[in-house]
C-alpha cells in the first residue's frame, strides 16, 4: 500500500514530532510557569513572543531561520563556532525551527493549567516546608497533569502538520527532512494522485484520531478540562 | 446582530469579488524565467497601458498539474516543452505548442569562483552541500541529474545534494550560502544581482537531454485577446532580444554577448 519512502517519510515525521515534544517539554514548562505566576512588567512581551508562530506565516519563520542558520547568520556562527555542522539541511535543524513553530502549543495549555491550579496549593506547601522545587513537581505537575498531557499531544499533532518552514529549510532530503507533509506535495507535484491519496489519507485518519481521542477524554464527566 | 453578520458577509463577498479591470490574464511560468519575463512584462504594459498581466513563477510540474485542475492561467510557460505538449494533448490549450527557447544549465556558486568549477570538482570533500532543483517534477532537476550521472560524479555527490522546491528556490539555497554550489539555470546565473557573486560555468549540452521549453494559451483563455496578444509578442524581436540576453536561445538563434 504505502510505499517504502513513505513510510520513511512516516517515521521521520513521528520521530520529528517526538523530539520536538520533549524538548519542548522541558522548555515550555518554565516558560509557561513564569508566564502564570510573573507579575513582571515583561508578562505581556514575552507572553506575545511566545504565541508569535500562531499568528506568522511559515514561510516568515522559514525565511529568518534559513537566514539565521546560513554561515553569516547569528545561529550559523554559533554552530561554526561550536565546531558544528550547519543547520540547515539537517535534522537537527529541522528540529530547531520546530522548537520555535510549535512553542505556543506547548506554552498556553500549560499555562492556563498553571493559572487555573491558583496560588494556594504551591502556599499550603510552602507551609509544610516543601522545596519550591519539590512542590513544583510533587503538587503543580500533579495538578496539572491534563495540562500536561494536552499541550503534549498538541505540540506533537502541530509539529506532524508543519510544512511551509521545513520546504523552505529542509531540502526535502529522504529520511532528513523529508516529512510526510512534504512527501504528500511531492507526490501531487509529480501526478501520482495515487500515492498521495493513500499518505493523505493516512493523515487525515491520523489527526482525527488524535483530537478525537483528546476532547473525548476532555468532556468525560467529572473532567473540568 | 444578524444584521452586523449580513453586513459583514457583503463586505466579505465585496472583497472577494473581482474588481472593475479592462482586461486581465494570469501567466504560469517556470521559474527559470523570472527575470527575463518581468522585463518583457513590463515592455509589454507599456503597449498596453490599462490591461494587466500578472505573472506566477514555480515548477512546470505544479503548474502542468495546476492547469488540468482549472487553475486560471491563460499562459503557461513551460521549462520542459513536454507538460504543455501534454495539456495539449488532452485538451487543455488552446493554441499549438510554441517552442520559446532551449535551457542551459550551469554550476553556480556565492562563495567562491564557479567560473573555475567542473562538475568533477564537485567530489571536492569542502563543497558540503550542492543545491539542485527536485527533480521529480522540475525539469532543470531532472536534467541536473542526468548531467550528473553522465559526468560520472552522481553516486559520490548524491549525499551531498539539496532540492529545491523549483530552480529559483535553488538558487536561493546558494545564494544564502547554505550550499556552496548549485546547478542552476544560465538565465538566473546571468541575471545581475548573481552574476555579481561567483560567476558561472556552463554545463557542456551534450550531458544532458536538451531542455526544450515551450508555452501554450490554454483553453480557459480562448477568445482573450490580451492573452493571443501576449503570445504574439513573445515572438516579437523586442522580446527575443530580451531573452536572448538572458542566454535563453531558440536552435539557430545567436546569444547576445
Amino acid at each position: 500500500m504505502l510505499s517504502g519512502s513513505d513510510w520513511q517519510a512516516l517515521w521521520l515525521t513521528a520521530r520529528l514530532a517526538g523530539v520536538v515534544t520533549l524538548i519542548l517539554l522541558v522548555l515550555g514548562t518554565p516558560i509557561a510557569w513564569w508566564l502564570a505566576r510573573s507579575r513582571s512588567r515583561w508578562k505581556a512581551p514575552i507572553g506575545a513572543v511566545v504565541a508569535l508562530p500562531l499568528v506568522l506565516p511559515p514561510s516568515v519563520l522559514g525565511f529568518y531561520l534559513l537566514l539565521a542558520m546560513g554561515p553569516d547568520g547569528p545561529l550559523g556562527q554559533l554552530t561554526q563556532a561550536l565546531g558544528l555542522p550547519p543547520l540547515p539541511f539537517t535534522f537537527t535543524g529541522l528540529v530547531v525551527a520546530s522548537v520555535f513553530y510549535s512553542l505556543p502549543f506547548m506554552v498556553q495549555p500549560l499555562q492556563s493549567a498553571f493559572e487555573a491550579m491558583g496560588e494556594r496549593p504551591m502556599e499550603v506547601a510552602a507551609t509544610l516546608r516543601a522545596s519550591p522545587l519539590d512542590a513544583f513537581f510533587t503538587v503543580a505537575v500533579p495538578l496539572a497533569a491534563p495540562g500536561f498531557l494536552t499541550a503534549s499531544i498538541l505540540t506533537f499533532a502541530h509539529t506532524v502538520g508543519e510544512f511551509g518552514v521545513v520546504l523552505m529549510i529542509g531540502g526535502n532530503l529522504p529520511g532528513i527532512s523529508r516529512v510526510a507533509s512534504v512527501q504528500i506535495y511531492d507526490h501531487v507535484e509529480s501526478l501520482d494522485y495515487g500515492q498521495a491519496h493513500r499518505l493523505a489519507a493516512v493523515m487525515l485518519v491520523f489527526s482525527f484520531v488524535v483530537l478525537l481521542s483528546l476532547y473525548a477524554w476532555r468532556a468525560q464527566p467529572g473532567r473540568r478540562r | 446582530m444578524t444584521r452586523l453578520f449580513a453586513h459583514l458577509l457583503c463586505l466579505g463577498l465585496l472583497l472577494a469579488g473581482p474588481s472593475a479591470h479592462a482586461e486581465k490574464i494570469m501567466v504560469a511560468a517556470a521559474a527559470d524565467l523570472k527575470f527575463a519575463l518581468d522585463e518583457i512584462v513590463t515592455a509589454f504594459q507599456t503597449r498596453e497601458p490599462g490591461h494587466e498581466v500578472e505573472v506566477v513563477y514555480g515548477s512546470s510540474g505544479k503548474f502542468h498539474t495546476q492547469i488540468q485542475q482549472g487553475a486560471p492561467y491563460d499562459l503557461y510557460f513551460s521549462a520542459d516543452i513536454a507538460y504543455p505538449r501534454a495539456l495539449a494533448q488532452a485538451g487543455f490549450a488552446a493554441s499549438p505548442v510554441q517552442p520559446y527557447t532551449v535551457g542551459r544549465l550551469v554550476l553556480w556558486s556565492a562563495t567562491r569562483d564557479a567560473r573555475q568549477l567542473r562538475l568533477s570538482h564537485l567530489t571536492d570533500p569542502k563543497i558540503t552541500r550542492i543545491a539542485i532543483a527536485n527533480p521529480k517534477h522540475a525539469p532543470y532537476g531532472q536534467r541536473a541529474v542526468e548531467a550528473l550521472r553522465a559526468a560520472g560524479v552522481w553516486s559520490q555527490i548524491e549525499p551531498k545534494l539539496v532540492y529545491g522546491d523549483n530552480i529559483a528556490q535553488t538558487a536561493q539555497f546558494v545564494q544564502t550560502g547554505n550550499a556552496q554550489v548549485g546547478i542552476i539555470a544560465l538565465a538566473l546565473a546571468v541575471n545581475p544581482t548573481l552574476s555579481r557573486q561567483g560567476g558561472h560555468w556552463l554545463i557542456p549540452e551534450h550531458l544532458h537531454a536538451p531542455l526544450e521549453q515551450g508555452f501554450i494559451v490554454t483553453k480557459r483563455a480562448q477568445g482573450k485577446a490580451l492573452a493571443l496578444r501576449f503570445a504574439d509578442h513573445m515572438r516579437s524581436p523586442q522580446a527575443r532580444a530580451v531573452m536572448s540576453r538572458y542566454g535563453f536561445v531558440l536552435p539557430g538563434e545567436a546569444a547576445a554577448p
